[in-house]
């Protein structure tokens, strides 16, 4: 241990420490600490001016006791005193104490301010070190406000010394971070970046950490730099061993300066100088070319800091994304270093060749590694390398690996850590959807997903397969009786539960003729997880109990059995409640028409951006999924269905609901009549579901004249037949919307709006016929005293023919 | 960007830490706790970058002390590894074969004026140490690549 008991090392200061570690309990701690800062305090306050010895002493010890944990209310004032000391060690303590305690007295924050700046502008390279460390450790705003001009004075200045220049870099980088606006480089600009070319390899070190940190704000200003990178990368790459003799670790030239000014060429695009670019071209297939050849030492220390260098060459190689053969060699690069012994380089190079996957001239290089990489998976000790080989299966998923790779991150599911699993299940099932070509087998994966992760399948992914379940025709009667058999599962997932009531709610008539899958042991199975499922399941669970009545009139009286009974009935939850006895009462009252009507077939969802995709973004954050992921879904959303003439806009979506048997699926039947000339959504060919925030709007732009209209359709109220006009009149007691007249050309709904005394009307006029109207007129009259309390009457001809009054 | 730089012994006793992200005092003993439970946990045939929260902790054993950096997620993680070591190697060369004694007891030196070192005794209620290295005038020989270290801690 280094001695510290010469003339300067302050045995005083010793002494105290060594009675405080001698103490054998708090309190003695506390006693002794206390002893000490009321000496202190008197001899502060005492006549006798203090020598610079004795001040440094006792400011020192306060500091210690400052950080021991306790407060210090005291010393300032002496400590600003010392920094106007002229002996080295004196300053320093007292450059120490201010910096870590720092005090918001306007007076003293003058006078420290003061001292900085003699030390600044004193000659003496030490004491101007000393001064700029303070700045930078505490780099307040108010520090900044008053050396923010005088720092990059300093620092291009011919003849300060190296080191101050270096800690003159580092100061306005660190007042550059807290104050930004204060930093005005302006001038400074072009003789900052020519630092660059500095002979000390210290100065530039430090001038690059500043100029990445600026180029990143004002990159056009700073544009000058990348030629001088360049120039001094290859400089360094292509040195001798015996050049660099200070700044060569374990044979590696400069090591980090070349990581720095790799660094720095990834804030801009490649250069479009074709000299500058051929000599970077080169300097980084000299890289390459050096991590193939022998190690120049057995030490893990050599071959460390030369693939450090490595790995950030090919971070610019990927960010270039311009040189097809560099990036090929790149990915043979990494897909050595994938079996490589050490976990270290396994690791990075797993996350380097993440990014290659997304480079379209590396995709193919990079799908060449899947075994390696599955191999990995399975096999390694470290989650985080696991991680991140579940990430790069991701990146490199395609469709001709997309079910391999599906299956092995389904088998790496069931074991996986659980703070990673709801990102694996979203990423499956972005996969499952995208890559799908027989849907079956998508079915079948997220059907996996629920059994295995349950609880990490969060409700966007079980709306879509749902909504895909009812968009696809083909696959219903499969999704039936998949659904059925996994429900049969002793244990089985609540999510599950949810998905099996909806689908067989919907789809059970597609497997009632097996006698294995009747409706009554539809109906038992469902039930028997009834009392074992949260509410908001249950509610789930008795709407699929009343489609059952629907679909399968046998099991009325047992269902009607079920709703009767008081555990639902009297249910203490409003909403099952509720349903409860709604449902019987519709089950008792409606005739089988009205029924068939109301519980009909769930019509298909519109396509609009899938809301798994944007819950993934939203949890790893923009950089995670890659853009390719987003193309390639606008791509394949057209695809997934495109296999019926559906068309994206939900005029064309009427257009399939008037087809369908009913005729009166929507509420006013003015979408049946579609061709209105309202512009039609162009959602585009992105797939949607119904439950993202863009949710009502699509709907609503296809008909926006009728803004009543804009609510998803499942949750309208049933829609009434076409009937007599008494009929229709009668319904105006309790709803303020609907369809006030209709014939076979013309079609008059009403809608309304009523607040306290004032009330608003707007009719709306649809044309059935395909011809337009001519001369169309209307007229509103009003019998007796209804004239005098109407204020206003206006009439709008909008394409669609609609009126508010 | 490097965050911090903690210095722990395997019973969990920070023998030494430097912020450059600023961080409460308060929060300071939870995190150093945090992280280190973190990295003691780890096996050697682990790799030495974690994932910890919003940013990578890379750590370096040696012999009972761990270094631990916390560095942001664009950072070069062999480059800070390395850079871990070449520290290590600097102290070595200063207190001539160092150990986790030296890096703790180590008051104001001042009989070396090239290498600014302040670090103070832990004790048991001590919150944080104090480190704080400056380069004031050009070194010699032996030890060159440390005037290189300091810069690249910002």
């Amino acid at each position: 241990m280094p001695a510290v008991s010469k003339g300067d090392g302050m045995r005083g200061l010793a002494v105290f420490i060594s009675d405080i570690r001698n103490c054998k309990s708090k309190e003695a701690e506390i006693k002794r600490i206390n002893k000490e800062l009321a000496n202190i305090r008197s001899k502060f306050k005492g006549d006798k001016a203090l020598d610079g010895y004795s001040k440094k002493k006792y400011v020192c010890k306060l500091l210690f006791i400052f950080l021991l944990g306790h407060d210090i209310d005291f010393g300032h004032m002496e400590a600003v005193n010392l920094l106007s000391s002229n002996k080295y060690t004196e300053k320093q303590i007292g450059y120490l104490f201010i910096s870590v305690l720092v005090n918001s007295n306007s007076e003293l924050i003058r006078l420290i301010n003061n001292a900085i700046k003699n030390d600044l502008s004193s000659r003496n390279p030490t004491f101007m070190c000393l001064a700029l460390h303070c700045i930078a450790n505490v780099g307040s705003r108010e520090m900044a406000e008053a050396f923010a001009s005088e720092i990059p004075r300093i620092l291009v200045a011919g003849d300060t010394m190296d080191s101050v220049k270096q800690s003159a870099a580092l100061c306005l980088l660190r007042l550059y971070k807290t104050s930004p606006d204060l930093v005005l480089m302006g001038e400074w600009t072009s003789r900052v970046v020519h630092l660059l070319n500095d002979q000390h390899m210290g100065v530039v070190t430090a001038a690059i950490s500043l100029i990445t940190c600026l180029s990143q704000k004002n990159p056009d200003e700073f544009k000058t730099c990348v030629s001088l990178a360049v120039s001094r990368l290859s400089r360094i790459v292509s040195s001798a061993s015996t050049d660099l003799q200070d700044y060569t670790y374990y044979f590696v030239p400069a090591p980090w300066l070349s990581c720095k000014l790799l660094r720095l060429l990834q804030c801009y695009p490649p250069p479009e100088d074709g000299a500058v670019k051929g000599r970077l071209v080169e300097c980084l297939e000299t890289i390459l070319n050096k991590a193939q050849e022998p190690p120049k030492s057995k030490k893990v220390q050599h071959s460390n800091a030369k693939n450090a260098i490595l790995f950030e060459a090919i971070s610019l190689i990927i960010h270039y994304d311009s040189e097809p053969n560099l990036l090929v060699r790149a990915c043979n690069q990494l897909g050595q270093f994938l079996q490589h012994r050490e976990t270290n380089l396994r690791y990075l190079a797993l996350e380097s060749m993440c990014t290659l996957a997304s480079s379209e001239f590396s995709h193919e290089a990079v799908k060449t590694h899947i075994e390696t990489v599955i191999n990995a998976l399975k096999t390694e000790r470290d989650v985080s390398v696991r991680q991140r080989a579940a990430d790069l299966l991701y990146a490199m998923c395609d469709r001709s690996n997309a079910k391999q790779i599906v299956a092995e991150m389904l088998s790496y599911l069931e074991t996986a850590d659980y703070s990673i699993r709801e990102e694996m299940v979203l990423k499956v099932a972005i996969l499952a959807e995208k890559y799908a070509v027989d849907y079956s087998w998508y079915v079948d994966t997220i059907l996996n997903l629920i059994r295995i992760a349950g609880d990490y399948v969060s409700e966007e992914v079980w709306y879509r397969v749902i909504q895909i379940v009812i968009n696809r025709d083909d696959v219903q009667g499969y999704a039936a009786k998949t659904v059925f058999e996994a429900l049969q599962a002793p244990a089985c997932h609540e999510n599950m539960v949810k998905v099996g009531g909806y689908i067989l709610g919907e789809f059970g008539n597609l497997i009632a003729g097996d006698p294995r899958s009747s409706p009554l042991v539809q109906f038992n199975l469902l039930h028997s997880k009834f009392h074992l499922c949260s509410v908001p399941t249950r509610a789930l669970l008795l709407s699929a109990y009343i489609k059952f009545i629907n679909l399968f009139p046998e099991t009325k009286a047992t269902i009607q059995e079920v709703l009767r009974c008081d555990s639902q009935i009297r249910n203490s939850d409003v909403e099952l409640q509720q349903r409860a006895v709604e449902y019987l009462k519709l089950s008792s009252i409606a005739s089988t028409d009205v029924l068939a009507t109301v519980l009909e077939e769930m019509p298909p969802f519109p396509e609009r951006e899938s809301s798994i995709l944007a819950k993934l973004k939203k949890k790893k954050g923009p950089g995670a999924v890659s853009v390719t992921d987003l193309e390639d879904s606008k791509r394949e959303g057209g695809e997934l269905n495109g296999g019926s003439d559906r068309g994206p806009d939900s005029g064309a979506m009427a257009a399939s609901n008037a087809s369908t048997p009913s005729p009166s699926a929507d509420l006013l039947g003015i979408r049946s009549a579609a061709p209105l000339g309202a512009a039609p959504t162009s959602a585009g060919s992105l797939l949607v579901d119904v439950f993202s925030e863009a949710g009502p709007a699509a709907p609503s732009a296809a008909v926006n004249d009728d803004g009543f209209l804009s609510s998803a359709p499942p949750s309208e109220d049933p829609a009434t037949l076409l009937s007599e006009a008494d009929e229709l009149l009668n319904k105006f007691v309790c709803k303020n919307n609907g369809v006030l007249f209709e014939n076979q050309l013309l079609q008059i709904g009403i809608k309304s709006e009523y607040r306290q005394n004032l009330g608003r009307m707007y009719l709306f006029y649809g044309n059935k016929t395909s011809v337009q109207f001519a001369s169309f007129t209307t007229t509103v009259s009003c019998p007796g005293e209804l004239q005098s309390h109407i204020l206003s009457v206006m009439f709008h001809q909008r394409r669609s023919f609609t009126e508010p009054l | 960007m490097i965050k911090f730089v903690l210095m722990v012994n395997r019973q969990g006793q920070t023998r030494l830490s430097r912020y450059y992200d600023p961080v409460e005092l308060n929060r300071r003993t939870l995190l150093e706790n945090h992280v280190v439970h973190c990295c003691l946990s780890r096996r050697k045939d682990q790799c030495s970058f974690v994932d910890y929260k919003d940013f990578k902790l890379v750590y370096r054993q040696y012999a009972a002390l761990y270094i631990v950096v916390g560095v942001t997620d664009n950072e070069n993680e062999l480059s800070v590894y390395e850079l871990v070591h070449n520290f290590v190697e600097v102290l070595d060369k200063y207190f001539s074969r160092v150990s986790e004694l030296d890096v703790s007891f180590n008051l104001t030196n001042h009989s070396r004026p090239e290498l600014d070192f302040l670090s103070l005794a832990p004790l048991p209620v001590c919150q944080h140490h104090f480190l704080s290295f400056s380069t004031t005038s050009c070194l010699s020989a032996p030890l060159p690549v440390f005037s290189t270290t300091s810069c690249l801690f910002l």
